[in-house]
């Protein structure tokens, strides 16, 4: 299975000792002297070192992770290890870019190192004329057929995404449903937000274009260990919080840049008693906060998810006890109240009452962030609870056909048996668009519902900064689908418990 | 490749290794850059514009008779600053995102967009409206650098612009990886807050063997961090040049 672009001698590599300044060969050998005692012609048996003959200390599980997939006993944080991959994936905007330095690099005849490792979704600009975004969905269709790669998530009819049986949408929520994600694997792509995957107890961090290309002919990467931060939430989740809200209180309390060339570890009762919908959400804005990679540890909430998705073997892997952490935050998760990210950075929270009198032009339901099925029947939940319609234009952008379906054919409880996508239209919403990335990064200027004017948005998504949407000084509060739709029915930025207790 | 002749007859025994080998890096991606814009390697020329200095001098061969043993790199031009948490849909919006870094034209047309993102509070434009290229080989910014999106169009805007080297308080990390594994601009690191000291315009000097930045316009001196782990990697030319260095993938 090793591609044949790597070294002939490189399988050895890995194993010599030679004194390279990045690699930390940690293992040492630790024999124990046994004592002899001759009482009787049968020789005492000798006692076996232990399984590796190295020495271990506790690892976290992000380091252990990385430990098995560089195929060293130990891993400590700082060191710089040569990782495996188990699935390398790309989309339209970043794809084009990898293969081309693929190509330059390798040559124009190479091959994938391992063409079912690779998934390549385009998601970012499908619904435009431009040209070129169109132009980069058909490199990445030239490059799947050359390859024969075996996930690729294709769309051709522009006009009518249903007409695709293969396109799914948004990369890092159809890699969950397309059961590429499994615990304790090593998943990177070309997308800051590939930190979501980790919620399935798994290392799953983004890489540019040239690392990309690199892994796309060796199935390998250079990688530096992170230490951990842990996060432990208990208490019972109110029911007008999110976990949209415990990552935005998250970021602020250790700002966008508390967690650089650091793991999140999540934990806590709280934690467990959140869905994989919900996990995704609290990883995916790791990177918002400088974050390496999230992880959630994996449990039955996991297993079931990921059953009948996946086909192949995984082994999760669990921090040891005595794992040693950079720090350690406790939240008590019954005292948090809804909260949103002001313009213009993640961490710069406020209460969502505290925002009523911010008037708002229009909402966006979507993206990896808050386009998932669960975020749809959280926006539901509220509308129906008003009973009310919407202020102020809001755009419903479901973040896969999987999602898109779940919006026209799921009831909502307490509904009487109508589906989201029912009450959206009771409520004035947008009709449901075509699942794609959207406008949560703004994109080609005749992206649905792109901020082109300077406007105030409340949005699911997961960046705020200055021209984020569209416009440069558009103004966008991220909040959780329950303070989204909230501020839609209002046209302020509202508090959801307005409407849900 | 062809580019690399360019400097292989005079890089041989005078360009510093580490030097030699980061060009190499940064210019397989700008054949039709290399020609006009010789960002590493200083040659006199009759056009050469006091305001567009943003080569790095090397020891010129001539200089070199009797060559030091330390490479003594250094970055040199007016340098253009900005705050903190500068975001990459800042550096390269996401509009442009359709462009493809590996295509030489389309490379070109992102280097004409970079820092373009930036709000109406930056009075000076970091590459003139019609231009293709920045006055300003380096940018000084806050902490946090090149945060958000993993688009390897950030460092590559900024390289194909003309961006010699980044110097930060701090950096994203993927914003940092990219910057190393593709070469395209040096991301160093200073110690105190760069931004608050230097102003848009003011000359700089950065002297990669001292770990120092020299402000010309103020005349103060300022310490860089090391470049630490990412140094070898760096040194070698990228993440590619690198495996092959040590053997991981077979050398061309």
């Amino acid at each position: 299975m090793a591609s044949s672009l790597l070294s002939p001698s490189f399988s050895s590599f890995l194993r010599t000792k030679k004194d390279l300044p990045l690699y930390a060969f940690s293992s040492q050998r630790c024999f124990k002297a046994v004592p002899k005692r001759i009482r009787c012609s049968v020789a005492a048996p000798q006692r076996q070192p232990s399984t590796t003959g190295s020495v271990r200390t506790a690892m976290t599980m992000t380091e252990k992770i990385l430990a098995r997939a560089s195929e060293k006993a130990q891993l400590s944080p700082g060191d710089n290890v040569w990782v495996n991959i188990d699935v390398l994936m790309t989309h339209d905007v970043c794809g084009p870019g990898s293969i081309g330095i693929f190509k330059r690099e390798f040559g124009e005849d190479a091959k994938v190192w391992d063409r079912e490792k690779v998934v390549i979704i385009p998601d970012h600009y499908i619904f435009t004329s431009d040209e070129r975004a169109n132009r980069n969905v058909d490199i990445l269709r030239d490059f799947c057929q050359e390859q024969n790669i075996k996930y690729f998530y294709d769309i051709k009819d522009l006009g009518n995404f249903k007409a695709n049986p293969d396109y799914k949408g948004v990369c890092h929520v159809a890699l969950a449903q397309e059961g590429h994600c499994r615990p304790g694997e090593v998943l990177l792509s070309t997308d800051s937000h590939t930190c979501t995957a980790g919620a399935f107890g798994q290392f799953a961090t983004g890489i540019g274009n040239t690392e990309a290309g690199f892994v796309l002919g060796t199935g390998k990467l250079l990688l530096k260990g992170p230490p951990t931060l842990r996060f432990v939430m208990d208490g019972g989740m109110p029911d007008y919080l999110l976990s949209k809200g415990l990552i935005l209180q998250i970021i602020c309390e250790i700002s966008v840049a508390g967690a650089t060339y650091k793991a999140m570890e999540f934990v806590g009762t709280t934690v467990e008693s959140l869905s994989m919908e919900e996990r995704m959400t609290l990883c995916n804005m790791v990177v918002e906060a400088g974050g390496k990679n999230g992880v959630v540890p994996a449990d039955s909430t996991t297993f079931k998810y990921i059953e009948g998705k996946t086909f192949l073997p995984y082994e999760p892997v669990y921090s040891d006890q005595k794992a040693r952490f950079l720090s350690e935050y406790r939240f008590d998760v019954s005292k948090l109240e809804p909260v949103v990210a002001k313009p213009h950075s993640p961490d710069n929270r406020a209460l969502a009452r505290e925002c009523k009198d911010v008037k708002i032009n229009r909402v966006y339901i979507g993206s990896c962030t808050g386009g998932k099925t669960e975020d749809f029947m959280a926006a539901a939940k509220v509308f129906l609870a008003s009973g009310k319609k919407v202020k102020v234009p809001t755009f419903l952008v479901p973040a896969t056909q999987k999602v898109w379906m779940d919006v026209y054919t799921i009831p909502v409880p307490g509904s009487g048996g109508k589906t989201c996508s029912q009450i959206f239209e009771e409520a004035g919403c947008d009709t449901p668009a075509s699942p794609s990335c959207g406008a949560c990064l703004g994109g080609p200027k005749d992206t649905y519902a792109r901020m082109n004017e300077p406007q105030v948005c409340v949005s699911t998504t997961n960046r705020n900064f200055p021209g984020r949407m569209g416009h440069k000084e558009g103004q966008i509060y991220l909040a959780s689908p329950y303070t989204a739709a909230a501020s839609a029915l209002t046209g302020y930025v509202t508090d959801p418990r307005e409407f849900l207790q | 490749m062809k580019t690399m002749a360019l400097f292989s007859a005079t890089a041989a025994t005078v360009i510093p290794r580490n030097l030699a080998i980061a060009s190499s890096s940064k210019h397989f991606l700008a054949h039709s850059l290399l020609p006009s814009f010789p960002r590493f390697v200083s040659f006199p020329t009759p056009k050469s514009n006091p305001r567009n200095l943003r080569t790095v001098s090397l020891q010129s061969p001539r200089a070199q008779a009797s060559a030091s043993p330390s490479p003594s790199a250094t970055f040199h031009g007016l340098c253009y600053v900005v705050g903190d948490n500068i975001d990459t849909d800042q550096i390269i919006p996401a509009e442009y995102l359709t462009l493809v870094p590996s295509k030489p034209d389309e490379y070109e047309k992102l280097g004409s967009y970079a820092l373009v993102g930036l709000p109406a509070s930056y009075a000076t434009r970091f590459v003139d409206a019609g231009e293709t290229k920045t006055k300003y080989a380096i940018v000084i910014g806050g902490a946090n650098f090149g945060c958000g999106s993993s688009r390897e169009h950030a460092p590559v805007a900024l390289g194909a612009a003309g961006v010699s080297a980044v110097v930060a308080e701090s950096y994203a990390r993927i914003f940092f990886r990219n910057s190393v594994a593709t070469g395209e601009v040096y991301p160093l690191e200073s110690e105190s807050r760069l931004c608050e000291e230097c102003r848009t315009g003011d000359v700089v000097t950065i002297e990669l063997g001292e770990s120092r930045l020299i402000n010309h316009t103020t005349g103060k001196e300022y310490r860089l961090n090391p470049i630490g782990d990412a140094g070898p990697v760096i040194e070698a030319g990228g993440i590619f040049a690198y495996a092959r260095k040590s053997g991981m993938i077979p050398s061309r």
